[in-house]
């Protein structure tokens, strides 16, 4: 009976948060971690509590209407995976948030913000109902669009329209596709849309909304055609809120609604999948080819960020256990190394005030523990053998292979390699240059507390994920994800 | 939204239209050149949904799904449409005051509205 309060909570902060936040020191800090803290304890239940129920599924009907006339909620493996993964990249960042936000006005705006976008994203993991998860979905885009412009410079406000521009061109898609499949079905509920699709001979019509749908999504994830917004939008937010973005925002709302509504509700359809494959190859080249020449921190990073969820696109295009294996394996590490390494990003711009590799220097020596995390996020995402972005790559690898698809594999395999090269650059130009003496006015050291605790925490989660493919635990945390993907449960327990 | 007796092609140019109306709007979000038009553009995009959300209401030949004794089945829309169009109209209004303030916003820092000469972001 918990379900609701993955939204019911942070919508609770965010609001509690305007009210009281502006006139009490230190509320908004001390009540957004608190509320996010029991959303991570919450979801950590829920990975438990899914593993025993009955054919591991849980249907929440809103206000006791029956199913295909109410608003559902679900519970299912993949949902909680998803949540998990967020919630837990959120409590993170909203930790080291405290020490980093100092430097800006208006913390409470900042703290309600950042929970509005977070009850979005829960709200559209777990909703069950297709116009449901559009108003949760706007309602997580239109938070990120004020935090993208909090800095009110030039560059936010212009990053930030060109964001609104984009993503109201994809909500627009988005809900066409919702206006043609209720024309079609005259339904909303998810599995009774799938339940009346899987029936339908009409595959040209189908098709076509697919593709309608598969447009707004690919917006939404800045896949190569669509991805300018992206390298503008990610770096002009805070540092946290970069984390936030990159590491579940385009995730939540583009790679887990594809696989929602392609595998779980649309009759699968395998030109749409192998365009979906596809598009994911050419943005993981397009994305490091860009990231090569950036010598902006944070925009490098960025354009990694493109180049990685075309990973998770090839893995899950390739619709084989394997390929979704790896695509949601690795869409879980790169929300950690990639929040990390922007968290890093932070911390560097939070001493030396600029985002610029080459003005850095002595790094290693003045902040040890930054140094340490960044070390350990860079070989992560360029798969050095015992972090947990090897293992990721490793799987989607073979399972191109297994598809007989070596040209695939071996574009994956190169990606990583040029991956490589543009973070020796930045390990190089950024944390291990010396000089012989400080130039700057003021002498510089570690970073405050809360911010070394956050990206020491994602540092050891990095080392340590890795072993989530040791079989008892794959067998706990995996296999009812693939499960629920790939074989129809979704339609045959919620209608049971 | 009276039954159509002239037959079916009214009825879908009223479908047609309504499509050309949310690809003007593509148009001018993608193609113009200043904040305020790009705003506009996006305003008529999004009515132009809602009123293609409002048209799908219709069924051709619906009546009530519930009989009155006594009473005649009379033609009816699908209402739940209008209900789902109301919260899609509030949040195009939310997203054009936010569009609208950082226009102003941008207004404020380079004196101009025309986006050609507002780039400092490049690469």
């Amino acid at each position: 009976m918990t379900l609701p309060l993955f939204v019911v909570l942070p919508l609770f902060a965010a609001f509690i948060n305007t009210m009281v936040g502006r006139f009490l020191k230190l509320f908004s800090e001390v009540f957004v971690n608190l509320i996010n803290f029991v959303v991570l304890i919450l979801c950590i239940i829920w990975i438990y509590k899914i593993n025993t129920l009955n054919n591991n599924i849980f249907v929440y009907e809103v206000g006791g209407w029956k199913i295909p006339y109410g608003v559902a909620l679900v519970a299912d493996p993949v949902s909680v995976f998803m949540l998990f993964t967020v919630n837990l990249v959120a409590f993170l960042v909203g930790i080291y948030s405290v020490s980093y936000i100092e430097k800006y006005t208006e913390k409470w705006g900042f703290y309600s913000l950042f929970e509005l976008m977070l009850a979005g994203m829960n709200g559209v993991i777990i909703s069950g109902d297709i116009f449901n998860i559009f108003v949760f979905l706007e309602i997580a885009t239109i938070a990120s669009y004020g935090l993208v412009a909090f800095g009110t410079q030039k560059e936010e406000l212009e990053a930030s329209f060109k964001y609104m521009v984009l993503g109201s061109i994809s909500t627009g898609l988005i809900l066409l596709g919702i206006v043609l499949i209720y024309a079609y079905t005259s339904t909303l509920n998810l599995a009774d849309i799938a339940s009346i699709l899987i029936l339908s001979e009409d595959k040209l019509i189908i098709r076509v909304i697919m593709f309608i749908f598969m447009i707004g999504f690919v917006i939404k994830a800045a896949i190569v055609p669509f991805h300018w917004w992206l390298p503008d939008a990610h770096p002009s937010a805070p540092a946290p809120i970069s984390a936030m973005l990159s590491g579940v925002l385009i995730k939540t709302l583009g790679v887990y609604l594809i696989v929602r509504l392609f595998f779980n509700v649309f009759p699968i359809d395998e030109k749409i999948l192998k365009m979906i494959c596809y598009l994911g190859t050419l943005s993981m080249v397009v994305g490091v080819i860009l990231a090569l020449y950036q010598w902006d921190y944070k925009r490098l990073l960025a354009y990694h960020s493109i180049s990685q969820v075309g990973y998770i696109f090839l893995g899950i295009g390739l619709a084989t256990p394997m390929g979704i294996l790896g695509g949601i394996f690795h869409l879980f590490n790169h929300s950690l190394f990639k929040s990390l390494l922007f968290l890093t990003s932070g911390a560097l711009e939070y001493n030396f005030g600029t985002r610029n590799l080459k003005e850095y220097h002595n790094v290693n020596r003045i902040m040890p523990i930054t140094t340490f995390s960044a070390t350990i996020g860079s070989f992560s995402i360029a798969g050095i053998p015992p972090f947990n972005g090897f293992w990721s790559k490793l799987i989607i690898i073979i399972a191109c292979l297994e598809k007989r698809d070596i040209l695939l594999a071996l574009i994956a395999a190169l990606v990583s390699v040029l991956t490589l090269a543009s973070f020796l650059k930045v390990l190089k130009y950024a944390f291990y240059t010396e000089q012989k003496y400080n130039t700057g006015p003021k002498l510089l050291k570690e970073v405050p507390f809360f911010m070394q605790f956050s990206m020491l925490t994602l540092a050891i989660l990095c080392f340590v994920s890795g072993i989530i493919l040791y079989p008892n635990i794959k067998h706990i945390v995996f296999d009812g994800v693939i499960k629920f993907i790939t074989e129809n449960l979704y339609i045959k327990f919620i209608l049971k | 939204m009276k039954k159509n007796k002239k037959g079916g092609w009214n009825f879908v140019l009223v479908y047609i239209l309504c499509l050309c109306l949310c690809f003007v709007g593509l148009y001018g979000l993608v193609m113009k050149k200043n904040l305020l038009k790009i705003i506009i553009s996006f305003i008529i995009m999004d009515n132009a949904l809602n009123l293609f959300f409002i048209i799908v209401g219709y069924k051709k030949g619906g009546s009530f799904p519930v009989f009155l004794k006594n009473r005649p089945a009379d033609n009816i829309v699908d209402p739940l449409p209008q209900a789902l169009v109301l919260t899609s109209i509030v949040i195009g209004l939310s997203i054009t005051i936010l569009m609208v303030a950082v226009a102003l916003r941008l207004y404020h820092r380079y004196k101009t509205f025309d986006i050609t000469k507002i780039k400092e972001l490049r690469g």
